[in-house]
């Protein structure tokens, strides 16, 4: 047998390594006792002082960290601020006052927080089927000349400018929840009371159709990012087992990414209790809290866009601000019961493989 | 009990690349088989065509008849049924992190809709004692996760969810690979005890592993069969030069 010579690595010609454990007393000079060092180890041995040290690294870290909790205080104090006026007027009566009178200067925030949270959820609700079924389609039953194109359009879904979402809920929804949808909701579950005359297709339903189709995207393209990393021997388990396509998918897809799903559709309950331009133009921007969904509502983002220009006198402008700490206070309401809910679901096998 | 299971001329192919070529073996009911050869020679592909497993990636396909028992596999029964019908245990230990030790165990059954409670507990018990498992695991079935386990307990525990289905054959492929030597003798234990009952085909690098565990060896390479024969016949007095090749450690 041949036995494979071990190839040396490139040697330097030049200077003495530098290296501290020469010992002193020795008169010859360094390079006639020692080899030259090979390049790689020359050009390491110089390197690695030029490098970004970890303590710094670390601290700016730190520092980028940090200013998040900067940003959201200032935030918080800016609009406390500014909102004095307000909080001094009214208390803790501006979250439960049903009237928004600028002529009196009657101020209550209650149908603007229930047509936010209304809208929203019911997005939620109406989008989270899809977004989960498009993602688990395209990841594991979808042929591989279609994956691009769904992936691609998904994501184009999200960089519509609202403005554009408003303006074809205007001319195209309105008059379908209008002329179509509406009667026969009204046929089949108006019994319930959610859905009845008069509907003149500017509703909190509409609002919430278009919200739905905006945070589809968030929700089904990370959802899908976060099933994909379930590791293929998750599903191989299910499938030894004599699992079908779909038990796979909810006993080794589903289950092993539930924390990251709730997570998606978190992000997507922000993006919908934030929207605002959109939903401004089909929500009817009338301050009412009605059970039935035809009818109009006001959101706490419209109400701000809409007569921010117009507010005139110091205690509307006032309580225009407060409507927006209200709108931070409902996110953060909502996301700590979303988080709540993670926690009590996945309570008892907090632990995971990866 | 375990049934046999019969393999004529069976091809298999990765997109174009041919993987397997002309497999004829017979796996005898009741024993274990060991199937060894170097990286890359079929070994895997051969077993996951067994339970149609291969199935699962869209560019391999295979040719060919496995019957187990009088069931043609690839004819008569549909691949979940089959997967049922035919256990497997993997490399790398793969529990369901996100549930407890007691439903990594009752998956399979509850997959298949059984849902009584006493008889689910009694099979839990019963495989999780089968897999040697019970005595490291009684006291917190419900309160652990079956990622919190150790690597060689996960193996068990993976043994135990192949059982727990009650399948007629059990494929490993190489189900001791990635286990220190005290849980894979525990494996080889686990092997020995549960051939009265099942029969086993287990993939494995380890010849003394083969040679401990296996009535039956079957050497592959290059996606060939190069012998199959009683295991005592392969390491004593193989009849292919290959064979003795590779078990001599002259190559491979």
């Amino acid at each position: 047998m041949n036995e494979p010579k071990l190839i040396p690595m490139p040697q330097t010609v030049v200077t003495a390594p530098k290296m501290d454990a020469v010992p002193s007393g020795d008169a010859q000079p360094a390079q006639t006792r020692l080899a030259a060092p090979s390049v790689i180890r020359q050009f390491l041995n110089q390197k690695s002082s030029g490098r970004v040290p970890d303590g710094l690294f670390g601290g700016l870290m730190l520092i980028c960290a940090l200013s998040i909790f900067v940003i959201v205080l200032l935030i918080v104090f800016v609009l406390v601020r500014d909102s004095r006026l307000s909080l001094h007027a009214f208390g803790f009566k501006f979250f439960t006052g049903t009237v928004w009178d600028p002529v009196s200067g009657d101020f209550g925030a209650l149908p603007f927080i229930y047509g936010t949270v209304v809208s929203s959820l019911l997005a939620v609700a109406m989008s989270v089927p899809l977004a989960l079924l498009v993602a688990i389609f395209v990841l594991e039953i979808c042929p591989q000349f279609l994956r691009g194109p769904i992936s691609f359009l998904t994501e184009l879904l999200a960089a519509i400018p609202s403005v554009v979402y408003g303006l074809w809920g205007v001319f195209v929804l309105v008059p379908i929840i209008r002329d179509q949808v509406g009667p026969v909701l009204e046929k089949y579950l108006g019994w319930t009371g959610f859905f009845a005359e008069p509907n003149f297709g500017v509703s909190i339903f509409t609002a919430s159709v278009i919200l739905a189709i905006m945070i589809f995207p968030v929700i089904s393209s990370i959802s899908r990012d976060v099933m994909k990393v379930v590791p293929p021997s998750q599903r191989e388990a299910a499938l030894a087992l004599g699992a079908t396509r779909w038990e796979m998918i909810r006993i080794s897809v589903l289950r092993n990414s539930r924390i990251g799903i709730v997570g998606s559709v978190i992000l997507g309950l922000g993006r919908a209790l934030g929207e605002t331009m959109a939903v401004t133009m089909v929500i009817g921007n009338h301050p009412d809290m009605m059970k039935n969904l035809f009818a109009p509502g006001y959101t706490l983002a419209s109400v701000i866009a809409n007569e921010f220009t117009e507010a005139t006198g110091d205690l509307y402008l006032s309580a225009l601000i407060e409507i927006g700490l209200a709108l931070f206070l409902v996110t953060i309401v909502v996301n700590a019961i979303a988080r709540l809910l993670v926690w009590a679901v996945t309570r008892g096998n907090a632990a995971r493989a990866h | 009990m375990g049934v046999g299971i019969q393999v004529e001329n069976l091809n298999a192919w990765y997109g174009t690349t041919q993987s397997l070529w002309d497999i004829n073996l017979h796996i005898p009911a009741n024993h274990a088989t060991a199937l060894i050869g170097p990286s890359g020679c079929g070994k895997s592909t051969f077993v996951r065509c067994l339970n149609r497993m291969h199935e699962t990636n869209p560019i391999a396909r295979a040719e060919g008849v496995v019957r187990m028992g009088e069931i043609d596999i690839y004819k008569d029964a549909s691949p979940v049924e089959i997967r049922r019908r035919i256990g497997m245990v993997f490399q790398r230990p793969n529990p369901f992190p996100t549930m407890s030790i007691y439903d990594n165990v009752a998956s399979g059954l509850k997959l298949n809709g059984f849902r009584k409670k006493r008889v689910l507990d009694e099979v839990v018990e019963r495989s999780l004692r089968n897999a040697a498992l019970w005595d490291e695991v009684k006291d917190d079935l419900k309160k652990k996760s079956g990622a919190s386990l150790s690597g060689g307990q996960q193996q068990r525990l993976c043994i135990a969810r192949a059982l727990a289905v009650d399948p007629e054959v059990l494929l490993m492929d190489e189900p001791a690979s990635a286990l220190d030597p005290v849980s894979t003798a525990k494996i080889e234990d686990l092997i020995f005890k549960l051939k009265s009952q099942y029969t086993i085909v287990i993939v494995t690098h380890n010849m003394q592993q083969a040679a401990r565990v296996a009535e039956n060896t079957g050497f592959f390479l290059t996606g060939k069969l190069v012998e199959f024969a009683p295991t005592t016949k392969i390491f004593t007095n193989p009849s292919d030069k290959r064979t003795e090749d590779y078990i001599t450690g002259r190559f491979g």
